[in-house]
C-alpha cells in the first residue's frame, strides 16, 4: 500500500533543491497576489501626503532642470541639437525606472522579513510586483515627457519618428530585466552581508554618471579617456538609455549589435538573479 | 480508514548561535571548499542539543533533531513544549518559511499557516482591502475571497470598521480579522501558532469552535501549537511534546498534557525562600505541603487531607497580620482562597513580634479533580503588603485508585469541571 501512495505526494519539503528550482505553475497560481501587491503599492505610496501622485512628476522635472543648469549651461555638453532640458528629461525618465526597480528589489528580503518569516508564497512575486507597479510611475513620467515634447515641437523643434520605434516596449522590458536581475542578486546577498545595502545608495548614483544619462555617448567618446569611454559604451545601461533617447528623440547612435548585446546581457542577468534569489529564499530567514 | 496526509521524516534544523558577523564569510568559504571536493558539510557534524538555559560550547545548535511523525486526514495535532523547544521552528519548516537542514516532509495537501496575527496587513489599507491582500498572501485566489467576503466580515465581527484603514484598529480587532481570513481559507492542512492569545474570551471561544468545525465537519487537518493547555485539550485528538528539539512524547492528548505539566511544573513539595540575613520587612521564609502523616508531599488523591505550613520571618512588629493562600489551576483559574480575616474568630493574633508558623489543613472535604494546581500567597499588615509569592509552588492531584471511594471522579476532562462536591442525594419516587 505504501508503495502506491508514494507517488501521490503533492510536494516534498527538503533541505536542498535542484540547482534551478523554479516552479512557474506555482507563480501562476499566485498571480492574484501579484496584482494585489501592485494595487497596494500604487494605493499606499503617497497616502497622507498633500501633493500625492504629483511627487511622481516633481522629482524628474527638478532633476532635469538642475542637470540642464549644471551639465549644459555650466559644462557645455553638446546634446546634438536636441533641447538640453528634453534630452535630460528623457534620460532621467528611463534611468528612474531602472533605478527604482533596482533599489526597491534590492531590499526585498530585508524589507519584507516580517511577512516572509511567517507565510510562504513564491518570493519572486515581491520583486515582480515592484517592477510592475513602477511601470505606472514610468507611464506618468512618460506623459510629462510627451507634454514637453509637444511643447518643443510647437516651439519649432524638428523631430522625425525614429525608424526603430517598435523596439520601445523591448527597451522598457530590458530596463525591467536589468533592474530586477541586479536587484535580486543584491537582495540575496544582503541577507548575509549587509554591506551591500549600504553600498547600493551611492553605487546607483555613480552608476548613473557612467551610464550616459546626462550626456550622449558621442560626448563620452570625444572627451573621456579611451578606457572610460569604452566602459561607458559597453555598459548595457548606456545602451538602454541611449536607445531610449534614440527612439524618443531620434538622437544619438543605434546599432543592432548594441541592441542584441544589451538584450542578451539583460536576459542572462535576470536569469542569474532569479536562480540566486530562488536559492536564497529557502533559508534566508535564518541568516537575516 | 483515514489516510496519512503529511509525513515528517527525520527533520533536523541547525542554527548558528551568536552574532552573524565576521565568521560568516570564513565558514561559508570552508563549507564551499568541502562541497567542491565532494565532502560533507563540516558544520553538520558538530552542534549541541537545543537548550536555552545551558550555555553551549559549540557555536552551532540543533533546534530540531530527527523529528518524525505522521498526520492523518482530519486530525488535530497539538504541539506543546516550553519556550525554545523548537515548536515554531517546526512550524516554520512545515509552512516552507525556512528549509530543514536534514530530512524531508511529504505532504498530500496544501499547507497554510496562521503563524502570527495580521501577517501582511498593510496599515494604510482598509479592512476589506486587507482581507483580499491577506487572503492572497495565504494562497487564496481573488475569486475564492470574493465568494467568502461576507462570511469573513461577519465572522470577524468588524463590520463597522470594514472600510476604515487597519491602522485605526485595536490589536484585538486585527487578530479577529486575521483569524477570520485564515479560518475561511481552505487548505488541506492548517498550521496555527498561538494566535488566540490576543483575542477576548468571546472570540477565543469562537476561534476554537471554528477550528473544531474545520477538522470535524470539513475533514481538514490542523496543527495547533499553544501554551494554553485548556485549548489543547479541547481541540486536539493527539499531541506531540517537544523538548530541546526532540520529540519526547507522542500520543493521547490527556496523557500528553498531564505529562507535560508534570514534567515542567510539579515541585518537590517545599520551598525555601533564601532570605538575606537582614530583612527589612517581614517576609515568607519557608513553605511546605504535607500529607496527613506530616510528610512533605507534592501529589495527593482527590479528597486527601493536605497541610500547608508557612514560616514567616518577622523583622518588625506586624500589628494586624492577614495571611491568604490561593489555589489556581493550570489555566490560572482561581479555585479556592483562604484568608485569615475571613473568619469571625481570626486565626492570626494581632501585634506579632516574633517569627511565626501557620498551618492550614484541608480536612478532606476539598475534592479537586486530577490535574496540576499552583499556590499563591500573601501576607499583609492591615492594608500594607509585606510579601507576595505568585504561583510559587505546585502540587498534583492524582487519578483516584480503583478501590477509592471516589474512583469514578477520575478524569477531569469527562467532568469538564474542577472540583467535585459530595452532595447529599435524595431521590423521591412519586
Amino acid at each position: 500500500m505504501s508503495e502506491n501512495h508514494k507517488e501521490e505526494w503533492l510536494y516534498t519539503i527538503s533541505p536542498k533543491g535542484k540547482f534551478i528550482d523554479l516552479n512557474f505553475r506555482e507563480i501562476w497560481r499566485y498571480r492574484d497576489l501579484l496584482f494585489l501587491f501592485v494595487k497596494r503599492d500604487i494605493i499606499t505610496v503617497y497616502k497622507q501626503t498633500v501633493l500625492g501622485p504629483l511627487w511622481f512628476i516633481i522629482q524628474p522635472l527638478f532633476t532635469s532642470v538642475i542637470f540642464t543648469l549644471v551639465f549644459n549651461n555650466l559644462g557645455s555638453i553638446n546634446t546634438n541639437g536636441v533641447p538640453p532640458f528634453l534630452f535630460n528629461l528623457a534620460g532621467i525618465t528611463a534611468w528612474n525606472y531602472f533605478k527604482e526597480c533596482l533599489t526597491k528589489t534590492s531590499s526585498t528580503f530585508t524589507a519584507n522579513k516580517a511577512i516572509f518569516g511567517k507565510v510562504y508564497f513564491p518570493r519572486v512575486i515581491m520583486p515582480l510586483s515592484i517592477t510592475i507597479s513602477n511601470l505606472l510611475k514610468l507611464a506618468i513620467q512618460f506623459v510629462i515627457l510627451l507634454f514637453f515634447y509637444v511643447y518643443y515641437i510647437q516651439g519649432g523643434m524638428e523631430v522625425s519618428l525614429s525608424s526603430v520605434w517598435y523596439l520601445f516596449p523591448l527597451y522598457i522590458l530590458m530596463m525591467a530585466l536589468l533592474g530586477l536581475g541586479l536587484g535580486m542578486i543584491i537582495s540575496s546577498m544582503t541577507t548575509k552581508y549587509r554591506d551591500l545595502s549600504i553600498m547600493i545608495g551611492f553605487a546607483t548614483q555613480l552608476l548613473m554618471y557612467v551610464s550616459a544619462v546626462p550626456y550622449p555617448v558621442s560626448e563620452a567618446r570625444a572627451k573621456f579617456p579611451p578606457t572610460v569611454a569604452l566602459f561607458v559604451e559597453y555598459n548595457p545601461l548606456t545602451q538602454i538609455i541611449e536607445g531610449f533617447r534614440y527612439i524618443v528623440l531620434n538622437t544619438g547612435t543605434f546599432t543592432w549589435f548594441g541592441f542584441f548585446y544589451t538584450l542578451i546581457i539583460s536576459v542572462l542577468l535576470f536569469l542569474f538573479g532569479l536562480i540566486i534569489f530562488n536559492k536564497t529564499e529557502k533559508s534566508f530567514i535564518d541568516t537575516i | 480508514m483515514s489516510q496519512i496526509i503529511l509525513k515528517v521524516e527525520n527533520i533536523s534544523k541547525q542554527y548558528r548561535l551568536g552574532v552573524v558577523g565576521t565568521g560568516t564569510l570564513s565558514h561559508d568559504l570552508n563549507r564551499w571548499w568541502h562541497k567542491i571536493r565532494g565532502k560533507e558539510d563540516p558544520y553538520l557534524k558538530i552542534g549541541a542539543a537545543n537548550n536555552r538555559s545551558v550555555a553551549s560550547k559549540s557555536s552551532y545548535v540543533w533546534a530540531l533533531r530527527d523529528i518524525s511523525f505522521e498526520l492523518q486526514q482530519g486530525e488535530v495535532l497539538g504541539i506543546i513544549g516550553k519556550n525554545g523547544a523548537g515548536k515554531s521552528t517546526l512550524l516554520k519548516i512545515l509552512s516552507k518559511v525556512t528549509s530543514p537542514t536534514q530530512g524531508q516532509i511529504k505532504t498530500k495537501g496544501r499547507i497554510a499557516s496562521l503563524l502570527e496575527v495580521g501577517t501582511g496587513f498593510h496599515p494604510e489599507l482598509t479592512g476589506k482591502e486587507n482581507i483580499y491582500l491577506n487572503g492572497a498572501i495565504l494562497g487564496m485566489t481573488k475569486r475564492e475571497i470574493k465568494n467568502k467576503e461576507q462570511e469573513i466580515i461577519s465572522f470577524s465581527g468588524c463590520e463597522g470598521y470594514i472600510d476604515t484603514p487597519v491602522k485605526r484598529y485595536s490589536s484585538g480587532m486585527r487578530v479577529r480579522l486575521a483569524f477570520a481570513v485564515a479560518a475561511f481559507l481552505e487548505p488541506d492542512i492548517l498550521v496555527v501558532d498561538e494566535v488566540l492569545a490576543v483575542g477576548d474570551a468571546e472570540f477565543q471561544k469562537k476561534a476554537i469552535g471554528k477550528m473544531q468545525d474545520i477538522s470535524k465537519q470539513d475533514g481538514r487537518t490542523v496543527l495547533f501549537v499553544s501554551h494554553n493547555m485548556a485549548a489543547v485539550q479541547d481541540l486536539c485528538s493527539r499531541v506531540i511534546i517537544l523538548e530541546n528539539g526532540l520529540v519526547t512524547f507522542e500520543g493521547d492528548t490527556q496523557v500528553g498534557v498531564d505529562k507535560y505539566l508534570n514534567n515542567s511544573e510539579v515541585s518537590k513539595g517545599f520551598v525555601d525562600f533564601n532570605l538575606d540575613k537582614e530583612v527589612f520587612r517581614s517576609k515568607f521564609q519557608k513553605f511546605e505541603i504535607q500529607n496527613a502523616s506530616q510528610e512533605i508531599a507534592s501529589s495527593f488523591c482527590s479528597g486527601e487531607p493536605m497541610v500547608f505550613v508557612v514560616s514567616v520571618k518577622v523583622s518588625s512588629e506586624i500589628r494586624n497580620p492577614i495571611f491568604s493562600l490561593r489555589i489556581t489551576d493550570v489555566n490560572n483559574v482561581s479555585i479556592v482562597t483562604w484568608r485569615s480575616n475571613d473568619y469571625v474568630d481570626e486565626p492570626l493574633q494581632k501585634n506579632q513580634l516574633n517569627d511565626f508558623k501557620i498551618k492550614l489543613s484541608t480536612s478532606g472535604d476539598l475534592f479537586l479533580l486530577d490535574s496540576i494546581y499552583k499556590l499563591s500567597m500573601s501576607i499583609l499588615d492591615g492594608k500594607e503588603l509585606l510579601d507576595y509569592k505568585d504561583q510559587f509552588i505546585s502540587f498534583e492531584i492524582l487519578p483516584n485508585k480503583p478501590n477509592d471511594r471516589f474512583y469514578s471522579i477520575t478524569r477531569r476532562k469527562s467532568h469538564n469541571s474542577i472540583i467535585f462536591n459530595e452532595a447529599k442525594w435524595d431521590v423521591v419516587n412519586q
